[in-house]
């Protein structure tokens, strides 16, 4: 066991790191340390312009094996891409949902003949992607999922009816992988397809979710006839509930060190505010910025584990990954709350109006989603209890 | 990456598990903490001569194995989880620790030696029965006397301080104050004008002793590093302990929890498992949460540990990896053993069932060497109170 990287791995390290200090300057200055979540309304043609960059860098996919263009980094070097990158500020990228989630499951499940369309848009970073997941009626309970998509003879082309909601950054998105019903009188997991679906036609409308911090990154898409190519289905009609699961499992976690950067970032200037406003010397304010620290630390001892080792046989994730959510997704929330402690009065004078926000009071506002999305924090309990604890399952509802 | 233990460690740790569960059964516990030592001599004879535990991390210089503290960590662990009532925290996380950061050849060959042959007990007195453990907390006093040193004044908290066969005492030179004057001294048992009287104790499991120094005469020999700086090396040792402590606490909040699922999965109630009820698993998915990512933190300050015993890279993290463990362990391992006795309900307010042995240990350790709060203020202090560099 050992926490140190081996000098290669270091050498690598130095080489994203002065890219970006060479690259992140003039026209690209302004988006250091914006976008992401909670921030992801800013700048968005400034960013899609830093993707190329990126792309131009061969920064993009970094993960990816070679023969699809990426880079076929070690874990320890993702691990490293993204922390450098979260060091120097760079801005959340546009291409995530592509680079992590899109393409990682068409490399493993797509035909030859999908690879070759959609994959390089991707790695040049000329091509965006969203997730068609969640429903208003299928939030936690995905099986849930009612959209529909028939197959029209005549037409060659899959027919896609329903409603997807919090798809972040549908509006940018050249595609959307959506999971429908291809089996309509199919319940549960069964009987679903995943489908890869242009944004760009007459049968999409993407309307943007105000959100409690006055700005969008989630939309609604309402599909009214929305048509996809047969040959834009990602395996067997009814596998979709498969491919889409398979996604999990190549979450291994690299991008969680760029995330707990970002978060170091953040405690950073809960620090800087303390000491500049004397909230430093409160003995109670004390002891929950340590608190921060120190969880903070642990999380990304917790995240290198995860990375370490075998997840198992079965794809189950082990003990620390399985609570990892549930952690960092509590631990963001408090630090939000100790954010505007710290702060005191002046926490809730804005920027500017009618509703500008600082970075600080954005975050604060913005992590009460953490908790929420890619599972509640109830429902990463039962999923806890029941994968980690072998307990007893929750009882099945009716049908309603 | 390679966070995760290596075969070999893994290896030993389930080696210690194997023998931990076959001799630290609750029968076993139950009667060492009956006695006023604490531990069965024959147990720790067996644990040195047959396992050689006491000297996995002494270098092969001094007849140890050579291992390192991830290795040490992980024999705490198991031995948390099992509650062993030995001398082994005292003397190799405690005594030998201080050995090996300050001692010189002589004085590492020497004890070490007797320690890896033949079993050697040793253990740390250092705190004058104050509520904190840094500089403050030595009240003892030294002077010198020609080439000679009298040491006078008295200590709490001295774990298994009543039968360790060597102690490293902390005093201060009359009249210093806070950091400077701190020196190291080595006792053997049967010094003249040491006396030592055991404690009772909530906890059972760990014995303490009160020790008292009247005039005690040392020869320059019996100095641990050099005169007036043993602060530096105290700090250290007290750090090494505290993870080697954390990770004891790890070991227990795992045990806990294991309790507190199959207890739950036994006991019907409603005409079903009280397990099956949501309120049960979600305080049962906190407890494991706690405890993975307590697992996480004793890791990250074994590989600090073994860093800052070799003098490496990492060194100067051991204070913030110290404080950081030991104030999550702490409060980890206490709030998992209430929520165990919890949820066995009224079963889990009985002397029959082993969850109060386990609570009252919580609670000892999360004490000794600095609880939370007072670990993350020295966090504190060190993110808040340091002057910006211009």
């Amino acid at each position: 066991m050992k926490l140190s990287f081996s000098p290669e791995d270091e050498k690598f390290r130095e080489e994203i790191a002065g890219w970006l200090s060479q690259n992140l300057t003039g026209e690209f200055e302004k988006l250091k340390y914006r976008g992401g979540p909670g921030d992801e309304h800013m700048y968005p043609q400034e960013r899609q312009g830093w993707e190329k960059k990126l792309a131009e860098g061969g920064w993009t996919c970094v993960g990816w094996p070679e023969e699809h263009g990426g880079r076929g980094c070690s874990i320890e070097q993702q691990v490293i891409f993204f922390e450098e990158y979260a060091r120097a500020g760079a801005p959340g990228r546009v291409g995530h949902i592509g680079e992590g989630l899109a393409g990682p499951t068409i490399i493993a499940f797509g035909t030859e003949e999908q690879k070759r369309k959609y994959l390089p848009g991707i790695v040049a970073g000329t091509e965006l992607w969203c997730q068609g997941y969640s429903e208003p009626s299928a939030g936690s309970d995905l099986a849930n999922v009612k959209t529909k998509a028939r197959f029209d003879q005549a037409k060659g082309k899959w027919i896609i009816n329903g409603q997807k909601v919090w798809t972040s950054l549908a509006h940018e998105s050249d595609y959307c992988f959506v999971i429908a019903r291809t089996d309509p009188d199919s319940v549960a997991h069964k009987g679903l397809g995943f489908f890869l679906i242009k944004m760009d036609q007459p049968g999409i409308d993407v309307r943007p979710i105000e959100q409690i911090t006055g700005t969008s990154e989630f939309n609604e898409v309402f599909f009214d006839d929305a048509e996809c190519d047969a040959t834009d289905i990602v395996g067997a009609p009814g596998e979709g509930w498969k491919v889409a699961m398979g996604l999990l499992g190549f979450e291994r976690g690299v991008s969680t060190l760029g995330q707990q950067m970002q978060f170091q970032n953040e405690l950073d200037e809960v620090v800087k505010v303390a000491k500049s406003n004397g909230a430093a010397s409160d003995p109670v304010i004390r002891q929950r910025i340590a608190k921060a620290h120190a969880e903070l630390k642990i999380m990304r001892y917790n995240a290198m584990r995860m990375l370490s080792g075998q997840s198992g046989s079965d794809g189950s994730l082990q003990k620390e990954a399985l609570i990892y959510k549930l952690f960092w997704a509590t631990w963001h929330r408090s630090l939000g709350e100790l954010a505007m402690d710290v702060m005191g009065p002046e926490c809730e004078i804005l920027e500017g109006g009618p509703y500008e926000l600082s970075r600080l009071q954005s975050m604060y506002l913005f992590v009460r989603s953490d908790t929420i999305y890619g599972g509640t924090n109830q429902i990463q309990r039962n999923i806890i209890a029941e994968r980690g604890l072998g307990m007893p399952k929750e009882p099945k509802g009716k049908a309603v | 990456m390679e966070f995760a233990f290596t075969e070999e460690q893994e290896m030993i740790r389930d080696t210690a598990e194997a023998f931990l569960a076959e001799v630290s059964t609750s029968e076993a516990v139950r009667s060492a903490m009956a006695t006023e030592a604490g531990y069965d001599a024959e147990l720790w004879q067996r644990i040195c001569g047959e396992m050689y535990w006491q000297a996995i991390h002494i270098p092969e210089e001094y007849g140890g194995m050579g291992l390192g503290y991830v290795e040490v960590v992980a024999m705490m662990e198991q031995m948390g989880r099992y509650l062993l009532c030995s001398p082994f925290f005292a003397t190799v996380c405690q005594g030998a620790n201080a050995l090996l950061l300050a001692g010189s050849d002589e004085q590492k060959t020497h004890w070490l030696g007797k320690l890896c042959e033949g079993g050697l007990t040793a253990t740390i007195a250092s705190n004058g029965g104050v509520s904190s453990w840094g500089p403050e907390s030595v009240t003892a006093t030294w002077r010198r006397d020609g080439d000679a040193y009298v040491l006078d004044g008295s200590y709490r908290y001295v774990i298994d301080g009543h039968t360790a066969q060597l102690i490293v005492v902390a005093a201060r030179e009359v009249g210093s104050e806070e950091e400077s004057g701190i020196s190291l001294f080595l006792l053997p048992a049967d010094t003249p004008g040491l006396s030592r009287e055991w404690l009772p104790t909530m906890d059972q499991t760990r014995k303490q002793a009160a020790l008292s120094l009247d005039g005690v005469r040392l020869e320059a020999d019996a100095l641990l590093g050099d005169a007036g700086s043993g602060w530096a090396v105290l700090s250290q040792v007290q750090d090494l302990a505290a993870i080697a402590l954390a990770a004891e606490q790890v070991g227990g909040c795992q045990q806990l929890l294991d309790s507190a699922v199959e207890y739950t999965s036994e006991r019907v109630q409603f005409g079903r498992t009280i397990a099956s009820f949501q309120a049960v698993k979600h305080k049962a998915a906190d407890m494991m949460l706690l405890t993975e990512v307590a697992r996480s933190a004793i890791y990250y300050a074994a590989c600090v540990a073994q860093e800052a015993l070799q003098g490496t890279e990492l060194a100067a993290e051991l204070p913030e990896a110290a404080s950081v463990v030991k104030s999550y362990c702490s409060d980890a391992y206490f709030a998992i053993a209430g929520d165990t006795l919890q949820l066995h309900g009224g079963v889990g307010f009985t002397w029959e069932y082993d969850v109060h042995l386990y609570f009252k240990r919580a609670k000892s350790s999360e004490q000794l060497l600095g609880n939370g709060t007072q670990h993350r203020e020295r966090l504190a202090a060190q993110l808040l109170d340091a002057e910006d560099a211009a």
